[in-house]
């Protein structure tokens, strides 16, 4: 079972609920998916080790079998390669790594070449918890060549917990398509009802089953409820609006450890999640 | 020689565009015979590399001096390759970026002045 715990808006608590899910439950994995700025461990504490680094391939091109017939440059759609008249200037930072510049070159002039461009880490393995984080490098754009590699150390026998990044784009739905269930974290105010509205319809587009957490509970009004209610879209959790929680979060301390009435809440939306998947996949 | 400004529209009395890179047209003049002419920038919806596909295609065009306003930094290593004499601080219509530069009132860009937009 692989839940990601996404939000179209940041900042509206998706490390908070991934990290206190995952602390509440046991044998479980939590990876941290939000590449370009990872902040699960900051909660956890746990001392972390590399695990292996990540490449993209990006085109190197010989200048002796070049003919200059600017192929490649026309192919690339994200504009890596410029054809000027006497040469072909590579961008490796704007490259996907696709490998269709060298396939489509006439004369083999293209090869290849690995560029580190972020690396996995992992909590070392006397933490209780199963921990692992993907990191961009600053200056990248990539993050998507990371959040995959992330992704292949993933135990599928056990159940994860997707800590996925903001927003609709890219890294988000490589998230989103790896998982089995999607938690979406909003607040009720007009920006979060906006940017979980985007994040929902990402979701369906993946036919992904969409729960939510209303954090910050009684703030703002009541439109997400509303709209879950009209949708049929359930509530899996509501998170109040409370000093204690914030001043935990403000000192980095995940609130579940010094609210242990907390448990059998993320338990409960567990079990919750597990009978929707199970009805899904027509178990 | 040509001359190629960055504008919204395709004529000489066309708002200019100090987007380099995002620009709907360049137009490009030859000062010499008085000649107009003007191309579609193919960067002005990209994805990604907007700057590095304007440059490539004014450097087709056979352009030798651009004005402009702001150049990333990809763009400007592309234009800087094919040697082509970057000015910035236009303003107002192509016909008037044109007077400005024969007066000597733009500067030349001598390294790039704004950041590639994320892709």
């Amino acid at each position: 079972m692989k839940i990601a715990i996404a939000s179209g808006k940041g900042g509206t608590g998706k490390t908070t609920v991934a990290v206190n899910f995952a602390l509440a439950l046991e044998d479980v994995q939590l990876f941290d998916c939000d590449v370009e700025e990872p902040n699960c461990h900051l909660f956890l504490g746990f001392d972390l080790e590399p695990v292996e680094e990540v490449a993209c391939l990006v085109p190197e091109i010989n200048p002796d079998l070049c003919t200059l017939c600017r192929e490649c440059a026309s192919f690339c759609k994200y504009n890596a390669l410029a054809a000027l008249p006497n040469k072909i200037l590579s961008f490796p930072s704007l490259c996907h790594g696709c490998g269709g510049c060298s396939y489509i070159c006439p004369a083999e002039a293209i090869e290849e070449k690995p560029r580190l461009i972020g690396m996995i880490e992992k909590a070392s393995s006397k933490n209780s918890l199963t921990f692992y984080r993907g990191i961009l490098n600053i200056g990248e754009v990539m993050a998507t060549p990371v959040i995959r590699a992330l992704q292949r150390h993933i135990d599928e026998s056990r159940p994860v917990i997707l800590d996925s990044p903001p927003g609709t784009a890219c890294p988000v739905l490589t998230v989103m398509g790896y998982a089995d269930y999607c938690v979406l974290v909003t607040e009720s105010t007009p920006f979060g009802f906006h940017d979980f509205l985007l994040a929902l319809e990402a979701a369906r587009a993946l036919k992904l089953p969409v729960g939510v957490v209303l954090n910050r509970d009684g703030v703002g009004d009541s439109r997400v409820e509303d709209f879950c209610r009209a949708k049929g879209i359930p509530i899996l959790l509501r998170i109040p609006d409370e000093r204690m929680i914030a001043r935990l979060y403000s000192e980095g301390i995940p609130f579940i450890k010094e609210m242990p009435e907390w448990k059998e809440k993320f338990r409960n939306m567990l079990k919750t999640i597990n009978t929707v998947i199970c009805k899904s996949e027509g178990v | 020689m040509k001359i190629c400004i960055s504008a919204s529209g395709k004529e000489l009395d066309s708002e200019v565009d100090p987007k380099f890179g995002r620009c709907n047209y360049f137009v490009l003049i030859d000062p010499d015979t008085g000649a107009v002419t003007s191309i579609k920038n193919p960067g002005s919806e990209a994805s990604s590399g907007a700057g590095i596909r304007a440059a490539e295609a004014i450097v087709r065009a056979g352009a030798e001096i651009l004005l402009t306003g702001s150049v990333g930094p990809n763009s400007f290593s592309v234009l800087s390759e094919a040697g082509i004499e970057i000015y910035s601080g236009i303003r107002g219509t192509v016909d008037f970026a044109l007077e400005e530069y024969k007066s000597g009132k733009l500067v030349v860009l001598k390294g790039p002045n704004s950041s590639p937009s994320k892709a």
